[in-house]
């Protein structure tokens, strides 16, 4: 079969599709980049405030905290702040629909400005992405029956608590009070069956889970919303973005001063986990964690 | 509190943002697919070349590409293009030529098939009929090439459709992604809005893939 010369013009065809798609990939990103420097893509605070615009990075299906509403518009704690940091900047929010698995990343490129997507602080995390001082913090919380309900650990003494393995819930436990006998299983969905079946006293884990889970299922309270260690959630910038990082924990400081996040959490987050949870468990203003 | 889910469908603009979602996938794998099929035929006869040089380079793009979950290449055209070169490609922009080059390397793949496939014969009665390669290719190859390729391409093109979900995971809202926003906005109050929210989506992606089917089944029978 010597059917070459014909099929050889053809594949320099080919070829040189294939240059042309990589060149078009390049000038998109010429005209799309916003500094076509090296990996160092962030924008600066003045180079934000200049464009009009900043690109903040949320959660777009995690009620209440970042979530699109029916009008398609972005709602929800996470929101409530970055709506606010844009109004203080003089500018518009843009808003970029992360998911967990992505927001490193999202903040890392510079792809966006700020990531204010629940984000927890962790070691790792913060070699990838710079933290500003946090918002809002999270502890475990225990919810149990009305009828027993479970108010201080020391309640949980010859008790049995169901928790999910692999949680902070578990770990805090095992390590603190050995004496609690604990049920434990692989779902919350079958963790939160075993509550209601009776076959533990209490169910602990992230107090945000428990408040929001106790308001639609009648006859159960969280008696302790703030137990354990606070891992505390923050703002997170592109390494090395320092003015725009500055500008935020100045913002979260004298944010504090009027009790903004009380009033965030009155407007977003009371309505999913009841008038009866403390806000003070969840909120964090100024950027002071009170533990 | 718990109202009937299809209540979530009618509220506000939410069936609107389901349509603009599913125009978002359609788009996306529409354009992929438009530049796939005549790249991946090119790739294709490239794929049956002799030479050892263009066999080995063919081999390692068709491999790379087909081995490599298409969520890796979706993140390294996103965000690792950003890290090694600073080029910020917008995300819809790394969605089409991520598709792009798979489809290209999975449609050249199914051509280099039917290619091979052609008996001998039919290069032969050709030539003795005195066409030249050119002709050959043009008249009697690539025809009978083609009806082969119809179901195989009409497959690889609902599967790009589907695929095209993955975006979400550079920022694109497309119809998938619609659908779990709306389910979550409502998962206090009609905690049975999922069933309802999937259920039309479902029936979305049916209307957008049934279309491209029964073109594909008209295409048969006209080339029969």
């Amino acid at each position: 079969m010597k059917k070459r010369p014909f099929i050889l013009k053809l594949t320099a065809l080919a070829a040189a599709a294939l240059l042309a798609l990589g060149a078009l990939a390049g000038c998109g990103g010429k005209t799309e980049g916003t500094s076509a420097g090296a990996a160092a893509s962030f924008r600066t605070l003045d180079e934000i405030k200049q464009s009009g615009k900043i690109i903040i990075g949320v959660f777009s299906d995690k009620a209440p905290f970042g979530y699109v509403d029916e009008n398609g518009e972005y709602q929800g704690y996470d929101v409530y702040f970055a709506q606010r940091i844009a109004k203080d900047l003089g500018v518009e929010a843009e808003f970029v629909s992360t998911d967990p698995a992505s927001r490193v990343e999202y903040a890392a490129t510079g792809k966006v400005d700020l990531i204010l997507a629940n984000f927890t602080v962790t070691e790792e995390r913060a070699k990838q992405v710079d933290f500003a001082l946090p918002y809002m913090k999270v502890m475990l919380g225990v919810v149990s029956p009305d009828s027993a309900v479970v108010t201080s650990v020391e309640d949980l003494a010859g008790k049995t608590l169901i928790v999910v393995k692999g949680t902070t819930a578990e770990t805090y436990f095992e390590k603190n009070h050995p004496d609690v006998t604990l049920q434990k299983y692989d779902e919350y969905a079958d963790a939160y069956n075993a509550l209601l079946d009776g076959r533990g006293d209490a169910f602990s884990t992230d107090n945000t889970e428990v408040l929001a889970w106790a308001l639609s299922n009648p006859g159960f309270t969280v008696g302790i919303d703030a137990l354990g260690n606070a891992d505390t959630i923050a703002p997170a910038v592109q390494k090395g973005n320092t003015t725009l990082l500055e500008w935020i924990n100045a913002e979260i400081e004298a944010l504090g001063a009027e009790n903004f996040f009380h009033a965030d959490y009155a407007e977003t987050l009371a309505p999913v986990y009841g008038e009866a949870a403390d806000p003070d468990a969840l909120v964090v203003e100024g950027g002071v964690v009170e533990n | 509190m718990a109202g009937s889910g299809i209540n979530v469908l009618f509220m506000g603009k939410n069936f609107l943002r389901l349509l603009e979602g599913l125009w978002v996938t359609m788009r996306i794998s529409l354009v992929s697919v438009v530049l796939s099929i005549p790249l991946g035929i090119l790739f294709g006869m490239f794929l049956t070349l002799k030479n050892p040089l263009s066999r080995a380079l063919g081999r390692v793009y068709l491999e790379c590409i087909r081995i490599m979950p298409q969520l890796v290449l979706l993140f390294i055209a996103y965000f690792g293009v950003t890290r090694a070169f600073g080029w910020n490609l917008s995300a819809e922009l790394s969605a089409v030529i991520v598709f792009t080059l798979w489809g290209t390397a999975e449609m050249g793949d199914l051509v280099r098939g039917a290619l091979v496939s052609i008996p001998a014969h039919q290069y032969d009665s050709a030539a003795a009929l005195g066409m030249n390669r050119g002709q050959t290719f043009l008249w009697v190859i690539l025809p009978q090439t083609l009806r082969r390729l119809v179901p195989l391409t009409i497959n690889l093109t609902t599967r790009m459709i589907k695929t095209t979900s993955l975006v979400v995971l550079i920022g694109i809202t497309e119809v998938l992604k619609v659908g779990k926003q709306i389910i979550d906005a409502n998962r206090f109050d009609y905690p049975t809005a999922a069933l309802w929210v999937y259920g039309v989506i479902f029936l979305l992606y049916f209307l957008a893939c049934w279309p491209i089917s029964s073109l594909a089944k008209k295409l048969e029978q006209r080339w029969r």
